[in-house]
């Protein structure tokens, strides 16, 4: 032990000049990883003329948070929040209640044809119909302009079903049989005996289902033509490319209403309409980060262990 | 024989019991089950529309059925034969690139492992994993407010007096390839890279130790231990990207898209959209759709095969 050590120690000028250039280079990385959520938060908060300007860099100028509260006289986004909110709750949900009910259904050795249902089941996970076959399904069923198309989808969900059973067949089963000889029925156990104990890989399911859900942009893409069931990144993603006009939109209606003179600080440009509409949108995904990044790697070794 | 006679009528009625249960157990699934048929199994028959010229307004039976036309206008028309090579260069390219640099994560675990200065560690893999959960288009947002003609870059740029009117980024065709790879380094690497560090943890203590004793210094530690070690975990996920060659997804390449750098841009996902709900072309698209599935398949259970004879294990 003395000897690895002593090792350790002595490090040689090569090893010296090595782990400088390492800890410079990953910590450029970690900057070009930070500073573009950096730059969008500070901008958003800045004087808007001196932002326009593309003057922020470095730390926020002439803070105000008007352009916040602003947000509120663009039309649709209210309601684009609500439906992103609605959508990862109940989405999630669906994600929990599928996957953690067919992983437990898929271990009981009783279910008639187990095997042919769970194989029809993860099999999906392999191919797919394709883009246009797709959309025209969803159209068949009239999930086109219908929020049930967020969540309908969402409910069955293979890969979570594989975590979920694989982590139930690895706890014992003598819990279970004690249920039953109890005189428990299979929902019950179910819902009393298996849902406690699969608590910890059912969070790591919901909040990857959370972020999956708030970040979808294909689904809106391609079934929504109505604009209240636009979700907020299918919202942004229009604002981008539209910012000046509701630039226009904002100062015609929130300008008015309440002051007379409108500050050249406080006026909304297209660049800090597109700034606080994204922070609108990475906020909540912020806000959690420190809470779920102690389930990555538990979520990524779960996966791992048996696929 | 009575003995026989005596235990029949108590056994039969709990092996039907067992049975009933087996089926009521499957009527709780069923709903789920048909969910599963609606949304992945169902929609194969959308594969018949690559047999007629569908055309939206009508319905399928009311439109011409021109059996293999599309599949054999793919190659035999000279203009969308060069439209699809376009499309497949892209994607050759780009999934390419990905499949040339995926060892870029091992890279970043092993040398991150090196670093032993714990906060510093923990901040670099905990801050570089967060370009993961942002969704494309709040990445175009990032990139517009960085690169577009008014962006920070250009603004910085010609302050420093390095050029004098500002460069239109997101307009570039040529290098749209590069960029593309560059956004999805960015936005990967640091998660990829946690699937590795949980596995260098994994790596038995014991063979570092008699490594140093044997006098083996910080590189070959490195070559001969952790990368060996790693191995194993790089060749699955080396396999699944070859599996998934043709599955560049839309989100990206779509918010990322221009009338400037579409013809470098469109890789299969994207131009089966375009072609389709774009332009309206469904059958062609479908058509498309239908080659590229096959075409997949076949990559899988080719990479499967392979990953079988080679590791002893399959993948899927």
């Amino acid at each position: 032990m003395s000897s690895v050590q002593l090792a350790g120690k002595r490090i040689s000028a090569g090893e010296r000049l090595f782990l400088v250039v390492l800890y410079i280079c990953f910590a450029i990385f970690t900057f070009l990883c930070v500073y573009p959520f950096y730059y969008l938060i500070i901008n958003s908060i800045s004087a808007n003329d001196v932002s326009a300007r593309g003057d922020v860099i470095f730390y926020p100028i002439g803070i105000h948070f008007k352009n916040f509260t602003d947000m509120t006289h663009i039309t649709g986004l209210g309601q684009s929040a609500i439906i992103s909110v609605a959508r990862t709750v109940l989405g999630t949900i669906g994600t929990l209640i599928g996957s953690s009910f067919l992983g437990f259904m898929f271990t009981q050795e009783k279910l008639w044809a187990r095997k042919f249902w769970y194989r029809f089941t993860v099999a999906t996970m392999y191919f797919s119909a394709g883009l246009i076959p797709w959309y025209l399904t969803m159209m068949n069923l009239k999930l086109t302009n219908n929020f049930l198309a967020y969540v309908l989808p969402a409910i069955v969900q293979p890969f979570n079903i594989i975590l979920i059973k694989t982590y139930i067949e690895n706890t014992p089963i003598a819990l279970q049989e004690a249920a039953e000889i109890d005189g428990a029925g299979i929902l019950r156990i179910y819902a009393q005996v298996v849902l406690p104990i699969s608590m910890p890989i059912l969070a790591t399911v919901a909040i990857f289902a959370a972020v999956g859900q708030w970040n979808s942009f294909q689904d809106t893409l391609m079934l929504m033509t109505n604009q209240d069931l636009y979700t907020l990144q299918y919202t942004l993603y229009q604002y981008i490319n539209q910012a000046s006009s509701l630039a226009k939109l904002i100062q015609s209606t929130g300008g008015t209403i309440n002051e007379s003179v409108i500050s050249a600080a406080t006026q909304q440009t297209p660049t800090s309409v597109r700034m606080t509409v994204s922070v609108v949108v990475v906020l909540p995904i912020l806000l959690v980060y420190p809470i779920f990044q102690r389930f990555f790697v538990k979520g990524i070794m779960i996966g791992s262990v048996k696929g | 024989m009575s003995l026989k006679q005596s235990a029949l009528p108590q056994r039969r009625p709990r092996i039907n019991a067992r049975k009933l249960q087996g089926y009521q157990m499957f009527l709780l699934i069923f709903p789920f089950m048909l969910l599963v048929f609606l949304f992945s199994y169902y929609p194969l028959h959308g594969w018949i529309y690559a047999f007629y010229d569908y055309r939206p307004p009508f319905k399928l039976t009311d439109c011409e059925f021109v059996g293999f036309e599309w599949f054999i206008s793919m190659f035999s028309n000279a203009s969308k034969r060069k439209q699809i090579w376009e499309v497949l260069c892209n994607t050759f390219v780009m999934s390419g690139l990905g499949i040339l640099t995926s060892w870029l994560p091992m890279a970043f675990a092993i040398l991150l492992s090196e670093i032993k200065n714990q906060p510093f560690k923990k901040a670099v893999q905990t801050l570089t994993t967060l370009p993961n959960f942002i969704s494309w288009v709040l990445v175009y947002s990032l990139a517009f407010s960085l690169f577009s003609s008014s962006g920070m870059v250009n603004n910085l740029c010609i302050r420093l007096g390095l050029y004098d009117s500002p460069v239109l980024y997101l307009q570039m065709e040529d290098n749209v390839w590069l960029t593309m790879w560059l956004w999805g380094t960015w936005k990967g690497t640091g998660w990829s890279a946690i699937m590795y560090i949980a596995a260098i943890t994994g790596i038995d203590q014991e063979l570092y130790e008699a490594a140093y004793v044997d006098g083996a210094g910080r590189f070959r530690v490195m070559w001969h231990i952790t990368v060996p070690g790693l191995l194993p975990t790089y060749f699955v996920l080396l396999l699944m990207n070859v599996a998934n060659f043709l599955n560049n997804g839309v989100d990206q390449y779509y918010v990322f898209q221009n009338a400037f750098n579409k013809s470098k841009i469109q890789v299969l996902d994207l131009f089966v959209y375009n072609l389709g709900l774009g332009s309206g072309s469904y059958s062609l698209a479908t058509a498309i759709s239908i080659m590229k599935s096959i075409v997949s398949l076949t990559l899988l259970f080719t990479v499967n095969g392979l990953s079988k004879v080679l590791r002893g294990e399959s993948i899927i």
